[in-house]
């Protein structure tokens, strides 16, 4: 049941099979490509805040237009954000199918899953990416605070969770009708991206860092500020800790304080190892990387080399479900669909080929059902519907990208590797044509299994 | 842990998990002969994602209290229910229902879930249908999903899973269909039989296969050619969807059917946020009354539940955040409606859970419990023992006809 390392790197850990020349192939190999520079990023740069400031500032000026011209300046400037947003869907589609280091753009993906950011409307579409770019991927392969720090701090996160409108009840602003505390980004701070449900916090904590976090905020006209205005006065005690001072560097210091709890670093260990490995991941594998990241002061390099380094993580049967921008991606990479030729593709053939489908796959490009983000249990994703919906793509959209399909059975070699079985082999083989030969083994449970 | 997807479609395997069930002997059942075992009568559960508010929802006007901690949110023109309570204007298309006796509510209700407040683990702990002295991450199956498996006979197309969402109040070892009604599924029979080849030694894939090929091809599911569309504001068509499926099912087999309705998480600007999700919630029970035509329609019990309510007080950014007591909405033919149940704990701040959220009275689950009893004629030993273990019924409210 257990599959050639070379295989569980590429298909548990990467973006699928084949592997190229340079890709790392081991574990020793695979933190030291995450070691050095993110090669994808320099190669298929994507808007950050930076780039996204001036779009979200004339879209808050078209609003401002009385009269005829209204309508057209709005859709004007919304439609400069969608053609950004868009081409974050070509980069991220074109950097995994690319990647010889299969490992950082799955990192990347579970990282912006942990700090879900949601555009509530086309106006925000690129607001998502803005923050990969930004806040997780310089930090993937750095210290945990550091990317909390990011995160917390970046226009993306202040508007999805309310904290950009959230203001103390005792602060200069407070004392004005309509302006008070939101609780929304604390808690989720506590709950999903450090400490866990469960892990010993009271609601007295989320409102204690609710009025810590006041002062934080953003607007499109001004950007990021921390406003003393709105910030609560006094101290704020969370989690036991008092923290006063009404500025940025004393949200950091209670940030990098909750991120190094060891019930953060139990929660972190846990999601990834359930994540990469399996539904019940091995605890002593889970242990050995929250032992890692509490002695490494949150090194995620150390604990991913925790992980790795662990037998569970080489071992089979692989049991979890790929998700369907995982399979896709992994699809594109088997037919041997190029970067380039993804950058390309004009937004309606993106759509069409890719975008809709993974709506119907059940997981809509970067929109979660809320910021807890995407469900790992295979039952979530291998539904009648989810499977349909999967077997249609398989059948009918590798045409549209290879003009000529390779041989059913060769392709299930290249992309399955000795994970293909004897079945899958025997059934490719009897496919009525090249399209649904090559379907069957893209629908196969082998192709959508990790 | 039996994974459900095994049992389905498998012939005597039911037998297995109802041999093992300890309550099965104590079950008597209204109309289990015709091959219906759950008899007549229809069940439907809409969850509430986001924790829908419902001091918004179902206003207490004559407390003395509401104005001063709704002070932006109170609606002069919410429709006047009992001279007490006025339901917010979004729900105003259902006011013939209320007259009719087929809307009701259950206010300051809550499910035994205290204090984290977490949307996530409320809807588990919602779904899951225990106490909080079991974790809900500990349980593997929900509470519909025990209650068909404590009933002899009842088929996977007896309960349904519409739409998208997960919803794992209908997970569990008793054989339910799940379906999405957006997808279709169009397969040469040739690459069908390849593909139970493929799937047959994956009992999760092999079975929603067998699902998929069942339901996928079928020219009736085939609404829509688009997959769902991303980032669409304000829609109905999806809800319609959702709706119509579900009523076409009920009225043949089916007798149990599940599914979600979102958006309703307003800690900023809940004017309009509730007033797009009380739209949908509105068209969904309008449009099953419809899909239904009045004979099943008058058999039917509708249940719209909600993981927890929301803070008393609006919140600084005009929305509430997360709190505890809130409403659910019944409705339907087999109900006494016209009439806002459960105990008013009042909103004095004394009387506030926390002294920030309304004080739950009763427990969701006893409504649920009492709905299924009144229909289904089961026991409340199984209802109280295995569907939402250790709950204590109480005095049936005589919520069903």
């Amino acid at each position: 049941m257990t599959p050639a390392t070379e295989t569980i790197a590429a298909i548990r850990f990467g973006c699928g099979l084949p592997l190229s020349d340079k890709a790392p192939r081991d574990a020793r190999a695979m933190i030291a490509a995450l070691a050095g520079p993110d090669l994808m990023a320099q190669a298929w740069p994507l808007a950050g805040q930076e780039a996204l400031a001036p779009l979200q500032f004339a879209a808050a000026e078209a609003k401002k237009v009385r009269g005829a011209g209204r309508e057209k300046a709005i859709n004007d400037a919304r439609a400069q954000i969608v053609a950004v947003s868009e081409q974050g869907v070509r980069g991220t589609l074109a950097r995994a199918v690319a990647a010889d280091d299969g490992f950082r753009e799955r990192l990347a993906a579970f990282w912006a899953d942990h700090f879900t950011v949601i555009a509530p409307n086309l106006s925000e579409a690129a607001v998502p990416q803005a923050l990969i770019e930004d806040a997780i991927r310089p930090h993937l392969a750095g210290h945990f605070p550091d990317m909390l720090i990011a995160v917390s701090l970046h226009p993306s996160m202040l508007t999805y969770l309310d904290q950009a409108v959230s203001v103390g009840p005792n602060s200069q602003r407070g004392q004005r009708k309509e302006a008070g505390l939101n609780e929304n980004f604390a808690r989720e701070l506590l709950e999903l991206h450090t400490l866990g449900v469960g892990g010993g916090y009271a609601q007295a904590d989320v409102r204690e860092l609710a009025e810590l976090l006041t002062g934080l905020t953003w607007d499109p006209r001004r950007g990021f500020e921390y406003d003393k205005r709105r910030a609560e006065p006094g101290a704020e005690t969370v989690l036991g800790t008092i923290y006063a001072g009404e500025k940025v560097a004393t949200i950091r210091q209670a940030l990098t304080d909750i991120a190094l709890r060891p019930e953060t670093a139990a929660h972190l260990a846990r999601k990834l190892a359930v994540h990469f490995v399996a539904d019940q991941p091995d605890p002593a594998m889970v242990e050995a990387m929250a032992g890692a990241y509490t002695a490494s002061g949150g090194n995620l390099l150390q604990v991913y080399a925790a992980m790795l380094d662990h037998p569970a993580a080489w071992t089979g049967p692989l049991t979890k479900a790929r998700q369907p921008l995982d399979l896709t991606i992994a699809a594109l990479r088997a037919l041997g669909v190029t970067a380039d030729r993804i950058m390309e593709m004009p937004a309606g053939r993106l759509r069409k080929l890719v975008v809709g489908h993974l709506a119907a796959m059940g997981q809509p490009f970067r929109r979660p059902r809320g910021p807890d983000g995407w469900a790992e249990e295979e039952e979530a994703w291998i539904t009648p519907s989810g499977l349909a919906a999967r077997v249609t793509w398989a059948m009918t959209i590798p045409q549209q990208f290879v003009r000529e399909l390779p041989d059913p059975v060769e392709f299930a070699r290249l992309a399955l590797g000795d994970r293909a079985s004897e079945a899958l082999l025997w059934a490719a083989a009897r496919a009525e044509k090249r399209s649904e030969g090559v379907g069957i083994v893209l629908a196969s449970a082998e192709f959508n299994r990790r | 842990m039996l994974n459900r997807r095994m049992l389905l479609k498998t012939a005597g395997a039911f037998a297995c998990s109802a041999a093992a069930h300890p309550f099965l002997t104590t079950v008597t059942l209204a109309g289990s002969d015709g091959g219906q075992p759950l008899g007549d009568h229809r069940l439907v559960v809409i969850i509430l994602r986001g924790a829908m508010d419902g001091l918004d929802v179902v206003q207490p006007r004559g407390d003395g209290a509401y104005a001063g901690l709704r002070p932006t949110l109170a609606q002069p023109d919410a429709a006047d229910l009992d001279g007490f309570f006025a339901l917010h204007s979004g729900l105003g298309g259902l006011m013939p229902l209320w007259q009719a006796g087929q809307l009701g509510f259950v206010h300051a209700t809550s499910t035994p879930y205290r204090d984290k407040r977490s949307h996530f683990s409320g809807q588990d702990q919602l779904e899951a249908g225990t106490g909080m002295d079991l974790p809900a991450s500990q349980v593997r199956d929900g509470w519909l999903n025990r209650m068909l498996q404590a009933v002899p006979g009842v088929r996977a197309e007896t309960a349904f899973a519409v739409g998208n969402e997960e919803m794992k109040l209908l997970h569990g070892p008793a054989a339910v269909r799940e379906w999405a009604p957006d997808t279709r599924l169009d397969l040469s029979p040739q690459a069908q039989l390849l593909l139970e080849h493929v799937y047959h030694d994956d009992p999760l894939f092999l079975a929603a296969a067998s699902d998929a090929f069942a339901l996928g091809g079928d020219p009736d599911m085939m609404m829509d050619d688009s997959p769902a569309g991303a980032l669409k504001g304000a829609r109905l068509d999806d809800v319609d969807k959702l709706v119509r499926f579900a009523a076409d099912r009920l009225r043949e087999d089916t007798r149990i059917a599940a599914f979600s309705l979102s958006g309703w998480d307003t800690h900023k600007g809940q004017g309009k946020g509730l007033g797009r999700a009380l739209m949908r919630l509105e068209r969904a029970i309008l449009q099953m009354q419809k899909g239904l035509g009045a004979e099943v329609w008058g058999k039917t019990t509708v249940l719209a539940m909600t993981e927890f309510g929301r803070t008393a007080r609006e919140n600084g950014t005009v929305g509430t955040d997360h709190g505890t007591g809130g409403v659910m909405l019944v409705a339907g033919g087999a109900i006494r409606g016209g009439k806002v149940y459960g105990d008013w704990p009042g909103l004095d701040e004394a009387a506030l859970y926390d002294r920030r959220d309304l004080m739950p009275t009763s427990d969701v689950r006893q409504w649920a419990a009492h709905a299924m009893q009144g229909m289904f004629g089961l026991d409340r030993a199984v209802l109280e023992g295995a569907v939402f273990p250790g709950l204590q019924m109480g005095a049936s409210p005589g919520l069903i006809l």
